[in-house]
Protein backbone atom coordinates (compact mmCIF):
# COMPACT_ATOMS: atom_id res chain seq x y z
CA UNK A 1 0.00 0.00 0.00
CA UNK A 2 1.49 3.34 -0.98
CA UNK A 3 0.62 5.69 1.88
CA UNK A 4 2.02 8.83 0.11
CA UNK A 5 -0.20 8.26 -2.93
CA UNK A 6 -3.24 7.46 -0.81
CA UNK A 7 -2.72 10.81 1.00
CA UNK A 8 -2.29 12.63 -2.33
CA UNK A 9 -5.56 11.05 -3.50
CA UNK A 10 -7.38 12.30 -0.38
CA UNK A 11 -5.89 15.79 -0.86
CA UNK A 12 -6.99 15.87 -4.50
CA UNK A 13 -10.52 16.34 -3.11
CA UNK A 14 -9.47 19.57 -1.34
CA UNK A 15 -7.18 20.85 1.46
CA UNK A 16 -7.26 18.85 4.71
CA UNK A 17 -5.66 18.63 8.16
CA UNK A 18 -3.43 15.67 9.11
CA UNK A 19 -5.86 14.13 11.59
CA UNK A 20 -8.68 14.14 9.05
CA UNK A 21 -6.38 12.49 6.50
CA UNK A 22 -5.67 9.69 8.98
CA UNK A 23 -9.39 9.12 9.64
CA UNK A 24 -10.33 9.14 5.98
CA UNK A 25 -7.46 6.83 5.03
CA UNK A 26 -8.62 4.20 7.53
CA UNK A 27 -12.29 4.56 6.61
CA UNK A 28 -11.64 4.14 2.90
CA UNK A 29 -9.44 1.08 3.18
CA UNK A 30 -12.13 -0.70 5.14
CA UNK A 31 -10.01 -0.15 8.28
CA UNK A 32 -7.86 -3.09 7.21
CA UNK A 33 -4.81 -0.83 7.02
CA UNK A 34 -4.57 1.09 10.28
CA UNK A 35 -2.31 4.12 10.00
CA UNK A 36 -0.95 6.02 13.01
CA UNK A 37 -0.93 9.76 13.05
CA UNK A 38 2.89 9.90 13.29
CA UNK A 39 3.14 8.06 9.95
CA UNK A 40 0.75 10.57 8.42
CA UNK A 41 2.81 13.58 9.47
CA UNK A 42 6.15 12.00 8.48
CA UNK A 43 4.73 11.22 5.05
CA UNK A 44 3.27 14.73 4.68
CA UNK A 45 6.67 16.21 5.59
CA UNK A 46 8.33 14.22 2.81
CA UNK A 47 5.63 15.12 0.33
CA UNK A 48 6.11 18.81 1.22
CA UNK A 49 9.88 18.52 0.86
CA UNK A 50 9.38 17.01 -2.63
CA UNK A 51 6.99 19.82 -3.63
CA UNK A 52 3.97 17.50 -3.99
CA UNK A 53 1.96 19.19 -1.21
CA UNK A 54 2.09 22.65 0.37
CA UNK A 55 0.76 24.26 3.56
CA UNK A 56 -0.58 27.65 4.50
CA UNK A 57 2.15 30.08 5.50
CA UNK A 58 2.97 30.96 9.09
CA UNK A 59 1.72 27.86 10.89
CA UNK A 60 4.36 25.79 12.66
CA UNK A 61 2.26 23.47 14.81
CA UNK A 62 1.81 20.33 12.68
CA UNK A 63 -1.73 19.61 13.85
CA UNK A 64 -2.81 23.13 12.79
CA UNK A 65 -1.30 22.89 9.32
CA UNK A 66 -3.69 22.48 6.46
CA UNK A 67 -2.25 20.56 3.50
CA UNK A 68 -2.97 21.16 -0.18
CA UNK A 69 -1.92 19.13 -3.23
CA UNK A 70 0.29 20.99 -5.75
CA UNK A 71 0.09 20.58 -9.53
CA UNK A 72 3.27 18.46 -9.34
CA UNK A 73 1.45 16.30 -6.74
CA UNK A 74 -1.52 15.87 -9.08
CA UNK A 75 0.79 14.77 -11.90
CA UNK A 76 2.56 12.33 -9.58
CA UNK A 77 -0.80 10.86 -8.52
CA UNK A 78 -2.14 10.27 -12.05
CA UNK A 79 1.23 8.81 -13.16
CA UNK A 80 1.20 6.43 -10.16
CA UNK A 81 -2.35 5.21 -10.89
CA UNK A 82 -1.26 4.12 -14.36
CA UNK A 83 2.15 2.69 -13.51
CA UNK A 84 2.15 -1.12 -13.17
CA UNK A 85 2.62 -2.49 -9.65
CA UNK A 86 5.62 -4.65 -8.93
CA UNK A 87 4.36 -8.06 -10.04
CA UNK A 88 7.67 -9.83 -9.98
CA UNK A 89 7.54 -12.24 -7.03
CA UNK A 90 10.42 -12.62 -4.63
CA UNK A 91 13.04 -14.86 -6.24
CA UNK A 92 12.59 -17.59 -3.63
CA UNK A 93 9.09 -18.42 -2.48
CA UNK A 94 9.29 -20.04 0.96
CA UNK A 95 6.44 -22.45 0.30
CA UNK A 96 7.95 -23.64 -2.99
CA UNK A 97 11.27 -24.20 -1.26
CA UNK A 98 9.63 -26.22 1.51
CA UNK A 99 7.95 -28.49 -1.02
CA UNK A 100 11.15 -28.92 -3.03
CA UNK A 101 13.05 -29.76 0.14
CA UNK A 102 10.34 -32.22 1.23
CA UNK A 103 10.78 -34.06 -2.07
CA UNK A 104 14.39 -34.75 -1.23
CA UNK A 105 13.81 -36.16 2.25
CA UNK A 106 13.25 -39.91 2.42
CA UNK A 107 10.16 -40.97 4.32
CA UNK A 108 8.39 -37.60 3.99
CA UNK A 109 4.92 -37.75 2.40
CA UNK A 110 4.90 -34.65 0.22
CA UNK A 111 1.13 -34.86 -0.26
CA UNK A 112 0.72 -34.59 3.49
CA UNK A 113 3.00 -31.53 3.54
CA UNK A 114 0.91 -29.98 0.73
CA UNK A 115 -2.26 -30.68 2.71
CA UNK A 116 -0.89 -29.05 5.88
CA UNK A 117 -0.28 -25.85 3.90
CA UNK A 118 -3.61 -26.11 2.05
CA UNK A 119 -5.50 -26.34 5.32
CA UNK A 120 -3.57 -23.45 6.82
CA UNK A 121 -4.21 -21.18 3.82
CA UNK A 122 -7.92 -22.04 3.76
CA UNK A 123 -8.20 -21.32 7.49
CA UNK A 124 -6.76 -17.86 6.84
CA UNK A 125 -9.24 -17.47 3.94
CA UNK A 126 -12.09 -18.42 6.30
CA UNK A 127 -11.06 -15.61 8.61
CA UNK A 128 -10.99 -13.06 5.79
CA UNK A 129 -14.37 -14.31 4.61
CA UNK A 130 -15.70 -13.78 8.15
CA UNK A 131 -14.60 -10.15 7.90
CA UNK A 132 -16.58 -9.85 4.66
CA UNK A 133 -19.59 -11.73 6.05
CA UNK A 134 -19.75 -9.49 9.12
CA UNK A 135 -19.40 -6.26 7.15
CA UNK A 136 -22.17 -4.21 5.65
CA UNK A 137 -22.80 -5.50 2.10
CA UNK A 138 -22.54 -1.90 0.85
CA UNK A 139 -18.98 -1.55 2.19
CA UNK A 140 -17.35 -1.77 -1.22
CA UNK A 141 -13.92 -0.59 -0.03
CA UNK A 142 -13.69 -3.41 2.48
CA UNK A 143 -14.94 -5.98 -0.04
CA UNK A 144 -12.26 -4.89 -2.53
CA UNK A 145 -9.48 -5.09 0.06
CA UNK A 146 -10.61 -8.49 1.35
CA UNK A 147 -11.15 -9.85 -2.18
CA UNK A 148 -7.57 -8.92 -3.09
CA UNK A 149 -6.28 -11.01 -0.17
CA UNK A 150 -8.66 -13.88 -0.94
CA UNK A 151 -7.66 -14.07 -4.60
CA UNK A 152 -3.97 -14.04 -3.62
CA UNK A 153 -4.51 -16.86 -1.12
CA UNK A 154 -6.66 -18.80 -3.55
CA UNK A 155 -3.79 -18.72 -6.04
CA UNK A 156 -1.62 -20.46 -3.43
CA UNK A 157 -4.27 -23.18 -2.95
CA UNK A 158 -4.43 -23.66 -6.72
CA UNK A 159 -0.66 -24.04 -6.85
CA UNK A 160 -0.85 -26.66 -4.07
CA UNK A 161 -3.60 -28.50 -5.98
CA UNK A 162 -1.55 -28.46 -9.18
CA UNK A 163 1.53 -29.66 -7.28
CA UNK A 164 -0.53 -32.55 -5.84
CA UNK A 165 -1.62 -33.67 -9.32
CA UNK A 166 1.85 -33.27 -10.83
CA UNK A 167 3.48 -35.27 -8.05
CA UNK A 168 0.84 -37.97 -8.28
CA UNK A 169 1.56 -38.36 -11.97
CA UNK A 170 5.30 -38.45 -11.33
CA UNK A 171 5.53 -39.61 -7.76
CA UNK A 172 9.29 -39.59 -7.27
CA UNK A 173 11.77 -37.02 -8.40
CA UNK A 174 15.27 -38.29 -8.85
CA UNK A 175 17.41 -37.25 -5.87
CA UNK A 176 19.81 -34.48 -6.73
CA UNK A 177 23.17 -36.01 -7.69
CA UNK A 178 25.96 -34.65 -5.57
CA UNK A 179 29.63 -35.51 -5.65
CA UNK A 180 29.83 -37.56 -2.51
CA UNK A 181 32.17 -40.21 -3.93
CA UNK A 182 35.40 -40.65 -1.99
CA UNK A 183 38.07 -38.64 -3.69
CA UNK A 184 41.18 -40.30 -5.06
CA UNK A 185 44.08 -39.75 -2.67
CA UNK A 186 46.16 -38.27 -5.48
CA UNK A 187 43.48 -35.77 -6.49
CA UNK A 188 44.06 -32.28 -5.18
CA UNK A 189 41.15 -30.62 -3.55
CA UNK A 190 40.22 -27.16 -4.58
CA UNK A 191 39.26 -25.14 -1.61
CA UNK A 192 37.29 -22.06 -2.24
CA UNK A 193 36.72 -19.56 0.50
CA UNK B 1 -28.47 -35.65 17.45
CA UNK B 2 -26.72 -34.58 14.25
CA UNK B 3 -28.77 -33.57 11.21
CA UNK B 4 -26.50 -35.80 9.16
CA UNK B 5 -24.15 -38.52 10.30
CA UNK B 6 -22.04 -40.84 8.17
CA UNK B 7 -20.51 -43.78 10.04
CA UNK B 8 -17.69 -45.67 8.34
CA UNK B 9 -19.34 -45.24 4.95
CA UNK B 10 -17.69 -46.97 1.99
CA UNK B 11 -18.80 -47.10 -1.62
CA UNK B 12 -17.35 -49.55 -4.10
CA UNK B 13 -18.23 -49.54 -7.79
CA UNK B 14 -17.58 -52.63 -9.94
CA UNK B 15 -15.70 -55.69 -8.74
CA UNK B 16 -12.49 -57.61 -9.33
CA UNK B 17 -9.90 -55.80 -11.44
CA UNK B 18 -12.33 -53.00 -12.35
CA UNK B 19 -13.24 -52.30 -8.71
CA UNK B 20 -13.19 -48.62 -7.76
CA UNK B 21 -13.31 -47.63 -4.11
CA UNK B 22 -15.02 -44.24 -4.30
CA UNK B 23 -15.36 -43.81 -0.52
CA UNK B 24 -13.46 -45.59 2.25
CA UNK B 25 -14.64 -45.59 5.88
CA UNK B 26 -15.84 -42.02 5.85
CA UNK B 27 -17.03 -40.56 9.16
CA UNK B 28 -18.77 -37.20 9.05
CA UNK B 29 -21.26 -35.37 11.26
CA UNK B 30 -23.01 -32.14 10.39
CA UNK B 31 -25.05 -30.23 12.96
CA UNK B 32 -28.01 -27.94 12.41
CA UNK B 33 -26.80 -24.40 11.92
CA UNK B 34 -23.51 -25.61 10.47
CA UNK B 35 -22.26 -25.21 6.90
CA UNK B 36 -19.62 -27.76 5.91
CA UNK B 37 -17.67 -27.61 2.66
CA UNK B 38 -16.22 -30.75 1.08
CA UNK B 39 -13.10 -30.15 -0.99
CA UNK B 40 -10.92 -32.50 -2.96
CA UNK B 41 -9.50 -33.15 -6.40
CA UNK B 42 -11.51 -34.73 -9.23
CA UNK B 43 -12.29 -38.34 -8.43
CA UNK B 44 -11.76 -37.92 -4.68
CA UNK B 45 -15.34 -38.99 -3.91
CA UNK B 46 -16.93 -35.58 -3.21
CA UNK B 47 -20.05 -36.07 -5.32
CA UNK B 48 -20.46 -39.71 -4.24
CA UNK B 49 -20.42 -38.56 -0.62
CA UNK B 50 -23.19 -36.06 -1.38
CA UNK B 51 -25.42 -38.51 -3.26
CA UNK B 52 -25.08 -41.05 -0.44
CA UNK B 53 -25.79 -38.38 2.20
CA UNK B 54 -28.93 -37.48 0.26
CA UNK B 55 -29.98 -41.15 -0.06
CA UNK B 56 -29.85 -40.92 -3.85
CA UNK B 57 -27.40 -43.84 -3.68
CA UNK B 58 -26.84 -46.61 -1.13
CA UNK B 59 -23.45 -47.09 0.54
CA UNK B 60 -21.68 -50.46 0.07
CA UNK B 61 -21.12 -50.52 3.83
CA UNK B 62 -21.54 -48.21 6.80
CA UNK B 63 -24.49 -46.20 8.06
CA UNK B 64 -26.13 -42.93 7.01
CA UNK B 65 -28.31 -41.24 9.63
CA UNK B 66 -30.50 -38.26 8.80
CA UNK B 67 -31.89 -36.64 11.96
CA UNK B 68 -30.90 -39.78 13.82
CA UNK B 69 -32.79 -42.12 11.47
CA UNK B 70 -30.69 -44.85 9.85
CA UNK B 71 -31.63 -44.76 6.15
CA UNK B 72 -31.08 -48.54 5.86
CA UNK B 73 -33.84 -49.10 8.43
CA UNK B 74 -36.58 -47.45 6.39
CA UNK B 75 -38.33 -48.69 3.25
CA UNK B 76 -37.56 -47.25 -0.18
CA UNK B 77 -40.82 -45.33 -0.28
CA UNK B 78 -40.18 -43.88 3.16
CA UNK B 79 -36.70 -42.90 1.99
CA UNK B 80 -38.26 -41.11 -0.97
CA UNK B 81 -40.61 -39.29 1.36
CA UNK B 82 -37.69 -38.34 3.61
CA UNK B 83 -35.85 -36.96 0.58
CA UNK B 84 -38.82 -34.77 -0.31
CA UNK B 85 -39.52 -33.58 3.24
CA UNK B 86 -36.17 -33.30 4.96
CA UNK B 87 -33.49 -32.89 2.31
CA UNK B 88 -33.02 -30.05 -0.16
CA UNK B 89 -30.68 -30.29 -3.14
CA UNK B 90 -28.96 -27.55 -5.11
CA UNK B 91 -27.24 -28.54 -8.33
CA UNK B 92 -24.63 -26.85 -10.49
CA UNK B 93 -27.05 -26.39 -13.40
CA UNK B 94 -29.98 -25.41 -11.15
CA UNK B 95 -32.28 -28.19 -12.50
CA UNK B 96 -35.38 -26.00 -12.66
CA UNK B 97 -38.18 -27.47 -14.80
CA UNK B 98 -38.58 -25.18 -17.83
CA UNK B 99 -42.35 -25.64 -18.18
CA UNK B 100 -43.09 -24.43 -14.64
CA UNK B 101 -42.87 -20.90 -13.24
CA UNK B 102 -40.34 -20.13 -10.53
CA UNK B 103 -42.89 -20.51 -7.71
CA UNK B 104 -44.25 -23.75 -9.23
CA UNK B 105 -40.72 -25.11 -9.24
CA UNK B 106 -40.26 -24.08 -5.61
CA UNK B 107 -43.53 -25.67 -4.45
CA UNK B 108 -43.14 -28.87 -6.47
CA UNK B 109 -41.54 -30.96 -3.66
CA UNK B 110 -44.33 -29.91 -1.27
CA UNK B 111 -47.10 -30.77 -3.73
CA UNK B 112 -45.49 -34.12 -4.57
CA UNK B 113 -45.60 -34.78 -0.86
CA UNK B 114 -49.35 -34.12 -0.71
CA UNK B 115 -49.46 -30.54 0.55
CA UNK B 116 -52.51 -28.75 -0.90
CA UNK B 117 -51.75 -26.27 -3.65
CA UNK B 118 -52.77 -23.14 -1.73
CA UNK B 119 -50.74 -23.99 1.36
CA UNK B 120 -47.77 -25.07 -0.78
CA UNK B 121 -47.89 -21.78 -2.64
CA UNK B 122 -47.85 -19.72 0.57
CA UNK B 123 -44.88 -21.70 1.90
CA UNK B 124 -43.12 -21.42 -1.47
CA UNK B 125 -43.54 -17.65 -1.59
CA UNK B 126 -42.17 -17.43 1.95
CA UNK B 127 -38.99 -19.26 0.86
CA UNK B 128 -38.72 -17.02 -2.21
CA UNK B 129 -39.08 -13.94 -0.05
CA UNK B 130 -36.17 -15.11 2.12
CA UNK B 131 -34.08 -15.20 -1.04
CA UNK B 132 -35.39 -11.90 -2.34
CA UNK B 133 -36.95 -13.39 -5.50
CA UNK B 134 -40.65 -13.35 -4.54
CA UNK B 135 -41.31 -10.70 -7.20
CA UNK B 136 -40.06 -13.13 -9.86
CA UNK B 137 -42.45 -15.89 -8.76
CA UNK B 138 -44.44 -15.99 -11.99
CA UNK B 139 -41.55 -15.94 -14.40
CA UNK B 140 -40.36 -19.04 -16.21
CA UNK B 141 -36.73 -20.16 -15.73
CA UNK B 142 -35.70 -18.88 -19.17
CA UNK B 143 -36.91 -15.41 -18.16
CA UNK B 144 -34.50 -15.33 -15.18
CA UNK B 145 -30.78 -14.47 -15.04
CA UNK B 146 -28.30 -17.11 -13.87
CA UNK B 147 -28.15 -15.61 -10.38
CA UNK B 148 -31.97 -15.42 -10.13
CA UNK B 149 -32.34 -19.05 -11.26
CA UNK B 150 -29.94 -20.19 -8.58
CA UNK B 151 -31.86 -18.21 -5.95
CA UNK B 152 -35.06 -19.94 -7.07
CA UNK B 153 -33.25 -23.30 -6.89
CA UNK B 154 -32.08 -22.54 -3.33
CA UNK B 155 -35.63 -21.50 -2.38
CA UNK B 156 -36.82 -24.90 -3.64
CA UNK B 157 -34.12 -26.59 -1.55
CA UNK B 158 -35.09 -24.86 1.70
CA UNK B 159 -38.87 -24.74 1.22
CA UNK B 160 -40.96 -26.18 4.07
CA UNK B 161 -39.36 -27.95 6.98
CA UNK B 162 -36.07 -29.06 5.45
CA UNK B 163 -33.33 -29.83 7.92
CA UNK B 164 -30.55 -30.72 5.50
CA UNK B 165 -29.33 -28.80 2.47
CA UNK B 166 -26.96 -30.53 0.04
CA UNK B 167 -25.29 -28.54 -2.73
CA UNK B 168 -23.00 -29.82 -5.50
CA UNK B 169 -20.87 -27.02 -6.99
CA UNK B 170 -23.84 -24.68 -6.47
CA UNK B 171 -22.28 -21.58 -7.99
CA UNK B 172 -21.86 -23.32 -11.35
CA UNK B 173 -20.86 -20.93 -14.08
CA UNK B 174 -21.71 -17.79 -12.10
CA UNK B 175 -19.04 -15.09 -11.84
CA UNK B 176 -17.23 -14.72 -8.53
CA UNK B 177 -19.46 -11.93 -7.14
CA UNK B 178 -22.69 -13.81 -7.98
CA UNK B 179 -21.06 -17.01 -6.70
CA UNK B 180 -20.35 -15.23 -3.42
CA UNK B 181 -24.00 -14.14 -3.24
CA UNK B 182 -25.05 -17.81 -3.50
CA UNK B 183 -22.67 -18.76 -0.68
CA UNK B 184 -24.03 -15.91 1.48
CA UNK B 185 -27.54 -17.30 0.94
CA UNK B 186 -26.53 -20.87 1.79
CA UNK B 187 -24.74 -19.61 4.89
CA UNK B 188 -27.77 -17.55 5.92
CA UNK B 189 -30.04 -20.58 5.38
CA UNK B 190 -27.88 -22.72 7.65
CA UNK B 191 -27.73 -19.98 10.31
CA UNK B 192 -31.53 -20.25 10.46
CA UNK B 193 -31.11 -23.82 11.69
CA UNK B 194 -30.54 -26.04 8.65
CA UNK B 195 -27.46 -28.27 8.26
CA UNK B 196 -25.64 -27.56 4.99
CA UNK B 197 -23.08 -29.54 2.98
CA UNK B 198 -21.48 -27.93 -0.06
CA UNK B 199 -19.19 -29.72 -2.46
CA UNK B 200 -16.81 -27.35 -4.21
CA UNK B 201 -13.34 -27.27 -5.69
CA UNK B 202 -13.03 -23.51 -5.18
CA UNK B 203 -11.23 -22.40 -2.04
CA UNK B 204 -12.95 -18.99 -1.98
CA UNK B 205 -16.38 -20.60 -1.92
CA UNK B 206 -15.31 -23.19 0.64
CA UNK B 207 -14.07 -20.41 2.91
CA UNK B 208 -17.72 -19.38 3.51
CA UNK B 209 -18.19 -22.67 5.39
CA UNK B 210 -17.80 -23.11 9.14
CA UNK B 211 -15.69 -26.20 8.49
CA UNK B 212 -13.86 -27.50 5.44
CA UNK B 213 -13.41 -31.27 5.09
CA UNK B 214 -10.75 -32.53 2.69
CA UNK B 215 -11.27 -35.74 0.72
CA UNK B 216 -8.56 -37.61 -1.12
CA UNK B 217 -8.93 -40.96 -2.88
CA UNK B 218 -12.16 -41.61 -1.00
CA UNK B 219 -10.70 -40.89 2.45
CA UNK B 220 -11.29 -37.92 4.72
CA UNK B 221 -7.69 -36.78 5.14
CA UNK B 222 -8.07 -33.53 7.03
CA UNK B 223 -10.40 -30.74 8.12
CA UNK B 224 -10.07 -27.14 9.19
CA UNK B 225 -10.36 -26.20 12.83
CA UNK B 226 -12.82 -23.51 13.87
CA UNK B 227 -11.16 -20.30 12.73
CA UNK B 228 -10.51 -17.57 15.30
CA UNK B 229 -12.28 -14.26 14.85
CA UNK B 230 -11.16 -11.65 12.33
CA UNK B 231 -9.55 -9.44 15.02
CA UNK B 232 -6.15 -11.08 14.59
CA UNK B 233 -6.16 -10.34 10.88
CA UNK B 234 -6.71 -6.67 11.53
CA UNK B 235 -3.92 -6.68 14.07
CA UNK B 236 -1.69 -8.33 11.44
CA UNK B 237 -2.59 -5.47 9.09
CA UNK B 238 -1.10 -3.01 11.58
CA UNK B 239 2.33 -4.56 11.15
CA UNK B 240 2.40 -3.93 7.41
Amino acid sequence: MSVPHALLALLSEGPKYGLRLQNEFEARTGEVWPLNVGQVYTTLQRLERDGLVETDDGEDERSRKRYRITSAGERELTDWLRSPPDLVPPPRDELVIKVLVALQIPGIDVHEILQVHRRHVIEVMQRYTQVKAAADEDDTALALVVDAELFRLEAIVRWLDAADVRLKQRPRLAPVEVADMPLEPTQEMEVSQ
Amino acid sequence: MSALELRRVSKIYGSGPTEVRALCDVDLSVERGELVAIMGPSGSGKSTLLTIAGSLEQPSSGQVLVNGVDLASVSRSDQAQMRRRSIGYVFQDFNLLPGLTAVENVTLPLELDGTRAKAARATGLEAMEELDVADLAHRYPDELSGGERQRAAIARAIVGERGLLLADEPTGALDSVNGEAVMRLLRAATKRGIAGVVVTHEAQLASWADRVVFLRDGHVVDQTVAPPGPELLLAAGERR
